[in-house]
């Protein structure tokens, strides 16, 4: 097993026309990692991703994919990953089982054993022409093509937008065991609780560019926490402190949000107090991405005025 | 019943332009041949001596319908017309029907419509009301064309009426097929089916047992007789048909749900077969109906020239027009027939043009980017849609020149003719395959721009037409491929043209291809 990265991206850009879609954007994606990849609409992911699949072609910057160039080596590059897009399209009048196979055998095979499996736990009915399909039955059949395909990669853009949670969790199942026998995962995601259950380290993009990237517990030193507490006498100078936002004091009952430096001064200032009960929520990705732009689009409307 | 109006409100505001379109194109085919025919014979003794050679010719006859009055101008109409204006009115009604029924059960739409103020029924009677409407305004259309020609008043309205009391049967048949299957394309095919087997049966009916003609809706109209002692009552027929299968729609639909139908939708293959595991394999089997159907069609086709026989002369007469168009060059029967290898291959070029920007569709239906982000290549994806064109073009030509000899030999009983006229559609091969290879072109470099590709096919269809009788300049007349070619049998064959044009069209298709490997995708 090499230890080179599995995706490595450089200053990546790719225009159309004259709307520059990306932007000098950075990725790198490591052996055995589940990769989150989040950004919000017109970001740039699906383009980035389309840029890694060799179909689209790129304007400047180092792109790399498992060790080969991805627009002169695409086709032998791609028997060696799986890629389940964003809105699946089928032949409406091929069945799913057909389209799975032809996907399959176009990447070079596929397992039996866990095709059949897939398709049960999946609950699709392989039979049906994809006509009638719904958009998350037609995103069961590219995941259980990708799933049961023996690959290195999975390129994932925004796979489960279609599925109900128990399908969803058999997903987050699958995509686990792919990464704990060893394989790779670039998961583009809107759904975050999916990118914090299953990614080890993310990367957030915005306006064609990655404005953070890094594994969890990094990006969690970005963000805050929400500390409720009661507590005998409310601690002054709590409202002093850089790092405490949205101070409430109601009587004993205190609440704010800190910033993960200030959290250790914080709590300080709250022991001291005397605490009876103490409730802290960690930060989740949703907030830290909120904020992320929430903070920024304030920032970027003033400098367009 | 509540809600038919708005619907009916609905329906015509979707609906006024397609309804338009379908009105003036029927209209157009009766009254066109009105004022073909009147133009084409110098004198009654010509047009009599054509009519007794129609009149003897089975073949026409099985296309058209019962030879009658074929020496005056009505008759001629609705002996040319009224079995495809039948059909055309069944189609239109077919598609009305098929689009506010089943299609939109099929989409969900229905189901929203439904959830409103609309009475249970309301949905079908709308529907069938639309495809009344159109048909009755088709009629009348077609009725006030003829009369404007002008031909009796009478006559011309059972034509038009006729026609509209077709369409309102097959409006009726198709209603009853979208109660029976699930799927819209399903629903076409069992409505289509309906119409063949009304062609089909009065097909033979008219040239073998009349009885079979009896069982046929479209024999009913024809068994009207306009313009040859016209008779009402068959009229009737068509009337209490359309009601009695209204009234079979009704009873299956309040026994079937919603988004159901009667007929289970068939589960396909749940595995795929062993042919489909390459760029090829899927390229077949996607374009594979569209062959077959091309196949059948341009055999039929070359069928119908071919059954012309050596008559040609006594069809034409002597008018300037028509030989100049139908004969271009070399003597009657000779130049009849090369102008029609070349019209057949022309025709065929629409299958290669629309098979070529196929993968166009693909692309665009985002059907290519899941592929391509497989071991399958760029090259090899398109490749094996290419591949599917040429061999489809060539299957069609052959089919094309196969119906050509082998109508001419039933007719003339010369087995010879099979060869004589067969072989020669093939060097077409060459011709076409530029037109296709142009849209390959286009599709490469241009993917937006690639349904230019037709503006070819009309070039060659004028130049073909008009070449010589508007005196186009000659750099424009050898923009068409197929002007090149020798036109065969009125003339020699010659390799070199075919040889060249040939190689042309490969250099547009390797351009394309090679175009095609450096552009972005999707």
């Amino acid at each position: 097993m090499t230890t080179s990265p599995v995706i490595e991206v450089h200053g990546l850009v790719k225009t159309f026309g004259r709307v520059r879609a990306l932007d000098g954007l950075d990725l790198t994606v490591a052996p055995g990692e589940v990769h989150g990849f989040l950004g919000p609409n017109g970001a740039g992911k699906s383009t980035t991703i389309r840029v890694l699949l060799g179909l689209l072609r790129k304007d400047a910057g180092e792109v790399r994919l498992l060790g080969g160039d991805p627009w002169r080596d695409a086709a032998a590059l791609h028997r060696r990953l799986a890629y389940v897009p964003g809105d699946v399209s089928l032949w409406p009048n091929l069945t799913g089982g057909e389209a799975i196979d032809l996907l399959g055998r176009l990447r070079g095979g596929l397992d039996e054993k866990r095709r059949a499996e897939l398709v049960e736990r999946f609950e699709l009915d392989p039979t049906k022409k994809a006509r009638s399909y719904s958009k998350g039955n037609r995103q069961k059949v590219a995941l259980v093509a990708a799933l049961a395909s023996d690959v290195e990669l999975l390129v994932l853009d925004e796979p489960t937008s279609g599925l109900d949670p128990i399908m969803e969790a058999v997903f987050q199942e699958y995509v686990e065991s792919f990464r704990d026998g060893g394989g790779t995962v670039l998961l583009s995601s809107h759904i975050l609780a999916e990118v914090e259950r299953l990614g080890d380290r993310v990367s957030i993009i915005r306006a064609g560019r990655t404005v953070e990237t890094g594994t969890l517990a990094e990006l969690r030193h970005l963000t805050r926490t929400s500390i409720s507490a009661e507590v005998d006498t409310p601690p002054a100078g709590l409202g002093g402190l850089t790092g405490v936002h949205d101070l409430a004091v109601d009587g004993h009952r205190v609440r704010f949000e800190v910033d993960s430096a200030e959290l250790d001064a914080a709590l300080r200032l709250l022991v001291a107090g005397g605490v009876r009960t103490l409730t802290s929520t960690p930060p989740t990705l949703e907030e830290m991405f909120l904020r992320h732009y929430g903070d920024e689009l304030p920032e970027l409307a003033e400098e367009e005025a | 019943m509540t809600g038919v109006g708005g619907l009916l409100r609905f329906h015509l505001r979707r609906d006024w332009l397609m309804a338009l379109w379908w009105c003036l194109g029927l209209t157009l085919l009766y009254w066109s041949q009105a004022v073909s025919v009147k133009g084409l014979y110098a004198t009654q003794a010509e047009f009599d001596k054509a009519a007794a050679s129609m009149e003897g010719n089975a073949a026409f006859i099985a296309m058209a319908g019962p030879a009658r009055a074929l020496n005056t101008v009505g008759g001629q109409v609705v002996w040319q017309a009224s079995a495809f204006g039948a059909i055309a009115a069944g189609l239109m009604s077919m598609f009305l029907i098929g689009r506010h029924t089943r299609a939109e059960e099929e989409s969900g739409r229905d189901e929203l419509v439904r959830s409103g103020v609309v009475g249970q029924q309301a949905p079908l009677v709308a529907a069938m009301i639309v495809a009344m409407a159109a048909n009755l305004v088709a009629g009348l259309l077609v009725a006030l064309s003829l009369m404007s020609v002008p031909l009796d008043a009478a006559d011309s309205l059972a034509t038009g009426l006729g026609m509209t009391f077709c369409g309102w049967l097959f409006a009726a048949t198709a209603l009853v097929a979208a109660q029976l299957t699930q799927s819209t394309r399903a629903m076409y095919g069992i409505a289509g089916l309906v119409i063949a087997v009304a062609y089909v049966l009065r097909a033979i009916g008219d040239v073998g047992d009349p009885f079979l003609s009896w069982l046929s809706p479209i024999g009913w109209y024809q068994a009207m007789h306009p313009f040859s002692r016209l008779r009402w009552w068959p009229a009737v027929l068509l009337i209490a048909g359309t009601a009695v299968a209204a009234m079979a729609a009704y009873r299956l639909f309040v026994r079937r749900d919603i988004g159901g139908g009667l007929l289970a939708d068939r589960p396909g293959p749940a595995r795929a077969g062993a042919a489909l595991a390459s760029g090829f394999g899927l390229a077949w089997r996607l374009q594979r109906g569209s062959v077959i159907g091309w196949t059948i069609g341009m055999f039929l086709g070359g069928l119908s020239y071919g059954s012309i026989g050596n008559d040609i002369g006594d069809l034409v007469g002597d008018g300037e027009f028509a030989q100049d168009v139908l004969v271009q060059k070399g003597d009657l029967v000779d130049g009849f027939y090369a102008t029609a290898i070349l019209m057949l291959a022309i025709i065929a070029a629409g299958f290669s043009i629309s098979s070529a920007l196929r993968p166009r569709g693909e692309e665009d239906g985002g059907r290519g980017e899941p592929l391509l982000a497989t071991g399958l290549s760029r090259s090899a994806w398109l490749g094996g849609h290419v591949a599917v064109t040429v061999l489809g073009t060539l299957l069609v030509l052959v089919a094309s020149g196969l119906g050509l000899g082998v109508g001419n030999a039933m007719v003339t009983g010369d087995g010879g003719a099979v060869v004589r006229l067969g072989v020669p559609v093939l060097a077409q091969l060459a011709p076409v395959l530029v037109l296709s290879g142009l849209a390959r072109l286009l599709y490469g470099v241009a993917p937006r721009l690639a349904q230019l590709a037709w503006v070819g096919l009309v070039l060659a269809f004028v130049v073909m037409l008009f070449g010589e009788l508007l005196r186009l300049p000659q750099w424009l007349q050898d923009l068409s491929p197929f002007d090149h070619l020798a036109m065969v049998p009125a003339e020699d064959f010659r390799v070199v043209p075919v040889v060249v044009v040939a190689l042309v069209a490969v250099a547009l298709s390797a351009a394309g291809q090679l175009a095609f490997r450096r552009r972005d995708v999707g």
